[in-house]
């Protein structure tokens, strides 16, 4: 097995002194693609925002290598440049602030991390229109504040955009395929398929197996009060849709006893 | 965003601290009428100013300094202000080979060079070195169009007909206590006449600076623009900087005639103290246009980043039926800086109408009041009003105030107010940070973000300036 992309090791997150992540073990190596299903509140967009850096948790165990190196000491820019991407939840509304600046910025920043050239305005244009050629995105969008009076579904074709102009290494979608509806997850979930490749890894965060009959994982892990409870391939997912999360629950009580 | 970064990105200390060897030619600390007499002689002025600045004078004894602004400051003692200084004049300087090279310097290291701003096309330069404009350019052309452009001073001396007839004709020198005294001992400042018809080919553009050490600096500006003119005048302001506080009292008066427009852009970035609030300018302003005409327009623009205190209303008299005033503000107070600054709105015509856009940004132990008032009188018929107060708080030791005041006394009025308060997102600058942007990167797009409807009222140059210096200003400051 190659080398893992990702490594998490006994990772235990406190948020306001409630325990939120107990003894998290996970590695993904280059090029698969893990899900992580759950009831809410499990911790899932927890461990999506600790891998990415937002401030506010306690890590109180354990450790998270990306390309071998702690990620949990990296500012959140840090990661992002070094290729850790977050498909937001509910990505963020910035006022008065064009989309396209923001993208241009964001491309840029990290292409400057990376040691290439920074693109002029034309060269941008060019890229952004042709990956919001693959996501069905109206151009309209590019002219408009970021995510300003964006609808739910151009709010996560937009962060989808991002993904594709950032070109991540870890790409970690939380519940991308929340508040879809069929089109629009169809449309997402291809965008995102199109970029799977030998040296890109996804962590697909998500509550319903749906999104997963178009991104197929190559793990699935399931993760109740804190805890990866079960990891599977692909047919867990499929087996937690028929049987429900109480499933999972009967099963780890069984397993406690 | 913790506390200590946000506080890490509003801590940059002013940049443009720095004085200039230059020989003034002063009149010793303290204010009398023999004073006055002198400031006028030096000046050449013809009779009526010097009665005029007298009046003033006798005026400003009666009054007290207004204390009703929410900013506080230890008294100023006008006698020891010095009222009068002026760079040593060689003779009249015909171009830029015979300016002092040392000013010129001092104004290549604020980035806005005479010889660039003269090959910056369209950009006609008066610049006030102190209290006397050294240098003007761009002369000839505007007089082709009938269009005068000169010093205050000047004009006094070759236009003394209109000077006489506006000055002082939309704010008296009984105005209020700040005008009166400036009326009395202004030193100099612009004066702008565009006749009928005429419609000025370029941004005409003033850079104050205040220099000699406690030197109060009493600037005064008169723009009219005849039937049917339009001009867009531009100030910009830095100064050097001062240990001990410097008293900037100016006046503008704008009036506009039937079918004219005047677009006033400020970017104001007068020294405000430093990081313990030591130091810098009282800004105590009055700005004020009268739309006399029908259909004429008034707007004023403001980018506000710098000072110690700053009190000011640059304000609309919407005289003339249909006529539009505006007011776009971006106010930054950031250290120990603290503001009180908004406008009025006087609607006396018919179908008149105007727009209030404020945004206010707090940052440090910054203090900030927006007051304002729209006022419809009798026969303002269908007046129309609205007004926008925004503020940002970076931090969570400063503060943001708005006092908003409204008199209606016509039924037909139609007026509405909308005010926000907010934090800088936490979440807007992760989101940021998450994309690749640094955090400093990420609060200049939220905070230009959050200006925008300002700054594009703004001329283009203008506007990338007051981004460079609303970063500046808030550099090392989220906080």
């Amino acid at each position: 097995m190659a080398t893992p992309l990702l490594q998490v090791h006994n990772l235990n997150v406190e948020a306001g002194g409630n325990r939120i992540l107990t003894g998290i073990d996970l590695e993904i190596a280059p090029g698969e693609v893990h899900a992580i299903m759950g009831p809410n509140g499990s911790g899932k967009s927890t461990l999506a925002h600790v891998l990415a850096g937002r401030e506010g948790y306690d890590i109180t165990a354990g450790e998270v290598l990306y390309e071998g190196r702690n990620l949990l000491e990296l500012e959140p820019e840090e990661r992002a440049r070094g290729g850790v991407f977050l498909a937001f939840q509910y990505p963020v509304e910035i006022p008065g602030v064009n989309n396209t600046y923001f993208l241009k910025a964001a491309v840029n920043a990290v292409r400057k991390h990376r040691g290439e050239t920074e693109l002029d305005a034309m060269d941008f244009l060019a890229l952004v229109k042709e990956k919001m050629k693959l996501l069905e995105m109206d151009d309209s969008l590019l002219n408009r504040p970021v995510n300003e009076g964006f609808s739910g579904g151009e709010k996560k074709r937009n962060e989808i955009l991002q993904m594709a102009l950032l070109d991540p290494r870890l790409a970690v979608l939380d519940e991308t395929d929340s508040g879809l509806d069929i089109d629009a997850l169809r449309i997402v979930a291809r965008g995102v398929d199109s970029m799977r490749g030998a040296e890109r890894s996804f962590l697909v965060v998500t509550h319903y197996q749906r999104l997963l009959d178009y991104i197929v994982p190559d793990h699935v892990h399931v993760l109740a009060n804190g805890r990866i409870v079960k990891s599977g391939g692909k047919e867990l997912a499929l087996e937690l849709e028929e049987k429900g999360y109480s499933w999972i629950d009967d099963e780890v009580v069984k397993e406690a006893r | 965003m913790s506390t200590d970064s946000i506080r890490r990105v509003t801590e940059g200390e002013y940049k443009y601290g720095f004085t200039t060897e230059i020989e003034t030619d002063s009149v010793p600390p303290g204010l009398n009428e023999d004073v006055i007499r002198l400031i006028s002689a030096k000046k050449e002025e013809p009779e009526f100013m010097l009665e005029w600045r007298l009046k003033a004078y006798r005026q400003w004894l009666k009054m007290k300094e207004p204390h009703w602004a929410h900013v506080e400051y230890p008294p100023v003692d006008y006698q020891e202000i010095v009222y009068y200084s002026a760079p040593k004049q060689k003779p009249k300087l015909k171009s830029l080979d015979e300016v002092d090279p040392e000013l010129l310097e001092t104004f290549e290291k604020l980035g806005i060079s005479l010889e660039e701003q003269k090959r910056l096309a369209g950009v006609a330069v008066d610049a006030v070195f102190d209290s006397v404009s050294v240098a003007t350019t761009y002369k000839k052309k505007l007089g082709e169009l009938g269009i005068l452009f000169c010093s205050f001073s000047e004009a006094v001396r070759e236009h003394p007909e209109l000077v006489q007839k506006y000055l002082g004709s939309v704010v008296p020198y009984t105005d209020n206590f700040f005008a009166a005294l400036n009326s009395a001992v202004f030193s100099d400042g612009s004066f702008v006449y565009v006749p009928k018809g005429v419609r000025c080919p370029m941004e005409l553009s003033t850079y104050f600076r205040i220099n000699a050490a406690d030197t109060g600096q009493f600037e005064r500006t008169l723009i009219i623009a005849d039937e049917g003119a339009y001009v867009s005048y531009l100030e910009g302001c830095t100064a050097p900087m001062r240990d001990t506080n410097q008293l900037h009292a100016a006046v503008v008066e704008l009036v506009a005639l039937d079918d004219a427009e005047i677009k006033y852009s400020t970017v104001q970035n007068w020294y405000p103290g430093d990081k313990d609030g030591k130091g810098g300018i009282y800004n105590f302003v009055t700005k004020r246009g009268a739309c006399r005409g029908r259909n004429s327009k008034i707007s004023w623009t403001q980018v506000e980043t710098g000072s110690a205190i700053t009190w000011k209303y640059p304000s609309c008299i919407l005289q003339g039926d249909n006529s539009v005033g505006e007011f776009y503000s971006v106010a930054v107070t950031n250290h120990y800086q603290q503001a009180d600054t908004g406008t009025k709105m006087i609607h006396i015509g018919k179908n008149t109408r105007s727009t209030i856009i404020s945004k206010g940004i707090s940052a440090g132990h910054g203090q900030q009041s927006y007051r304002g008032l729209v006022k419809v009188m009798k026969g303002a018929d269908r007046a129309r009003n609205y007004s926008q107060c925004d503020s940002m708080l970076m931090g969570d030791r400063c503060g943001a105030h708005t006092f908003p005041y409204i008199e209606v006394k016509n039924p037909s009025a139609r007026l509405e107010h909308e005010a926000t308060t907010s934090k800088i997102g936490e979440d807007q600058i992760y989101y940021c940070k998450q994309r690749g942007l640094s955090e400093e990167d990420a609060v200049n797009l939220i905070v230009n973000g959050f200006c925008k409807e300002v700054f594009r009222e703004l001329p283009m140059e203008f506007a990338v300036e007051a981004q460079k210096l609303l970063s500046v200003t808030l550099e090392d400051a989220v906080g």
